[in-house]
């Protein structure tokens, strides 16, 4: 393998492998500006990968499998959302409690399911003349479609958040929900919408994992990126655009092994199996001693909001 | 910083912890009724559904169960390798199983741990080399197979370079390597078979990943030792070739698969189940081979050329009646170093033990 080839190699199998982390972030990161604190994500992406599967092998469909996966997503984040919006729980207990019990119920869903074949997974789909272009042609266009949408997903995130006025109540809902309830945001509501919007997306990303990644379904097969995705949305200090890069990042490193065996580095598999789990505990540690231990974290965030106590 | 924050952050780096020690555990175990039936349990470390391993061993399982219809089965899925088979190993022979199958290497120390404590129970564990009174361990001469799939490999191949998607770096996957290999050379001289370990037996993901990396460096003939189909889908998303193993995985990638080298373990698992049921089970290791049919080779699919095949069923004759022996010398190891002297044989226990790759293997064993 020529070191071009390799690289080239690399970049496009960093994309490949940080797809699924970029939307459980972009799921996340829209929670968290609206102030909810979800870490359920492992468990909504096993779900939406599970669904996402049976939807798909029901079918025949895989889009049909991928609207399932963003449906149960959704619904499991709609159980954090009355647990914390409306209960006003504790909103790290109520996620981990998602996380174990999405993970339990994927795999008793998923049982009949292993081993099974995808009859139409996301395939590869070069996209036309950009995926001539030398070098960035094979990195970025020669990708499945939910790739690419994970792009254009990026994009209009940065615009809403940063461009829009519903954007602004958006940071406003997370930076102190009592100032936008005074002025007129419907605080429960919204903070409803995007909690269970960001569940669908990190259903999205537990799809992308059984129907094109894989493409099959196997217990635990997010394998922690639902973790990773929370954590990069803190190295990411919340903008959707710094998450886009930290998750093909990681990608990059879970897909390195492969390239350093290729070219014969001797370095333990073990080893290189681990550095996506280290690099994600350096990466907290990194950010918040560089933040003083005082994150630019919407300020609200994880705070129950109560109209009542204003 | 927030308390809630620092929570989660302890919480975050746990889970991080938990999930990357310990992989998904799952049990099935069906307990059978109390009948006067033999009963028989099966351990597998994979799900019956993964096309490849565990799936060979099940198929197994059924044609036991057409043959013998006076014998029940019970088979528990997806038993991690180490304490938690032993658990399970012990839980199937209090339930009165009177044959255990324990099909993984890692199951071995279990088996003959728990065969201790249960003198009437017959274990055979799959893999494996430790023997004790009630304890016999048996394998098929994979390596005839992956000669075999060798040469349909190394016909077939341009590039001249061939993947080899690898499990673990154990003697059986090595001996694996270095048939198959020889079986690429005996046809083709030039090619070169690169291996890439993905030290998984089961994880579809990473081993289309590991197949996708040997397709970027220019392989254009995929062939693998592990549990899933992965590598092979790999290759027919790209349009290139590959070699199936433990069943005919021709149906998960049609346009891509030469051929496979498979396990057919049915009239084994009846003869042994036979033996204990006629009080003539004696514990032995048994290494079935093509002559028995206890390993075959899959049918090929429509792109292998006509010479090809016809050159596999003059090898495969010959190893059938003897004429041919994988591993006669003589064989030079990666340095060139002749380490089997030409007229020479390796012994099985020299297959057994098998640490180094042969000639035209592109790859290291870590130590």
């Amino acid at each position: 393998m020529t070191d071009g080839a390799l690289v080239v190699s690399i970049l496009a199998a960093a994309i490949t492998a940080g797809t699924p982390i970029l939307y459980a972030a972009l799921g996340e990161l829209v929670a968290e500006r609206a102030g909810i604190l979800n870490l359920g994500v492992e468990g909504m992406m096993l779900m939406g990968a599970v669904c996402g599967f049976m939807g798909a092998v029901a079918t025949g469909d895989s889009w049909f499998g991928l609207a399932m996966a963003m449906l149960a997503g959704g619904l499991m984040a709609l159980l954090h959302a009355f647990l914390t919006i409306t209960l006003r729980a504790n909103q790290v207990v109520s996620g981990l409690a998602l996380t174990l019990f999405g993970t339990g119920l994927s795999g008793y869903l998923g049982k009949a399911y292993i081993g099974m074949p995808v009859p139409k997974p996301f395939a590869v789909e070069p996209l036309g003349l950009l995926a001539n272009i030398p070098v960035l042609g094979p990195v970025l266009f020669k990708h499945n479609v939910l790739v690419y949408f994970g792009y254009v997903l990026v994009l209009l995130l940065w615009f809403f958040l940063y461009r829009t006025r519903q954007g602004l109540f958006l940071r406003a809902l997370g930076e102190n929900p009592a100032a936008a309830d005074a002025m007129g945001i419907k605080v429960f509501s919204l903070r409803y919408l995007y909690v269970v919007l960001g569940g669908m997306l990190a259903g999205l990303g537990g799809a992308y994992l059984s129907l094109a990644y894989a493409p099959s379904w196997l217990e635990n097969m997010t394998a922690g990126r639902g973790w990773i995705a929370v954590a990069l949305v803190v190295f990411a200090l919340w903008n959707p655009v710094r998450a886009l890069a930290g998750s093909y990042l990681f990608g990059g490193i879970d897909a390195l092994g492969f390239h350093l065996q290729m070219i014969g580095v001797p370095i333990s598999v073990f080893f290189l199996n681990m550095l996506p789990y280290v690099f994600t505990i350096l990466v907290l540690v990194i950010v918040l001693a560089r933040q003083g231990g005082r994150l630019t974290s919407p300020g609200a965030l994880g705070v129950p909001y109560n109209r009542e106590e204003r | 910083m927030k308390k809630w924050f620092k929570v989660s952050l302890a919480a975050l780096a746990a889970a991080a912890l938990l999930i990357t020690g310990c992989g998904g555990e799952k049990k099935k175990a069906e307990k059978p009724a109390e009948t006067g039936k033999t009963k028989v349990a099966f351990v597998y470390v994979g799900p019956v559904g993964d096309g490849g391993w565990s799936y060979a061993h099940d198929q197994g399982r059924k044609y036991l169960m057409e043959k013998m219809p006076d014998v029940e089965t019970t088979i528990v899925e997806s038993v991690p390798e180490g304490a938690d088979s032993e658990r399970v190993i012990t839980q199937l022979a209090s339930q009165g199983n009177k044959i255990i199958f324990t099909t993984s290497f890692g199951y071995m120390d279990p088996t003959i741990n728990v065969a201790k404590k249960f003198p009437n129970v017959v274990f055979m564990h799959c893999s494996g080399f430790k023997t004790a009174p009630n304890v016999g361990n048996y394998f098929g001469r994979m390596y005839e197979a992956r000669y075999l799939s060798g040469i349909v490999a190394g016909k077939q191949t341009q590039s001249n370079v061939i993947g080899y998607v690898a499990a673990h770096p154990i003697p059986e996957v090595i001996r694996g390597i270095n048939a198959f290999t020889m079986g690429v050379r005996s046809v083709n001289p030039n090619a070169k078979v690169k291996v890439l370990w993905t030290n998984t037996w089961y994880d579809p993901a990473k081993e289309k990943q590991a197949a996708i990396t040997l397709l970027d460096g220019g392989a254009d003939v995929i062939a693998q030792h592990q549990d899933t189909t992965g590598p092979q889908q790999a290759a027919q998303e790209r349009g290139k070739f590959s070699i199936g193993y433990n069943t005919d995985m021709a149906p998960m990638a049609p346009k891509a698969v030469l051929t496979s080298a498979v396990f057919n373990w049915g009239p084994y698992y009846v003869k042994v189940v036979d033996s204990v049921k006629k009080g003539t089970f004696k514990p032995e290791s048994y290494w079935g081979s093509m002559k028995d049919e206890v390993i075959g080779l899959a049918p090929f699919g429509p792109m292998v050329a006509d010479d090809t095949k016809k050159l596999v069923e003059e090898a495969k004759k010959k190893i059938i009646d003897g004429q041919l022996f994988v591993f006669s010398g003589p064989i030079k190891d990666q340095s060139g170093q002749v380490r089997i002297q030409a007229g020479q044989k390796m012994s099985d226990a020299e297959m057994l033990k098998f640490d180094w790759f042969v000639e035209g293997v592109d790859g290291t064993i870590a130590k």
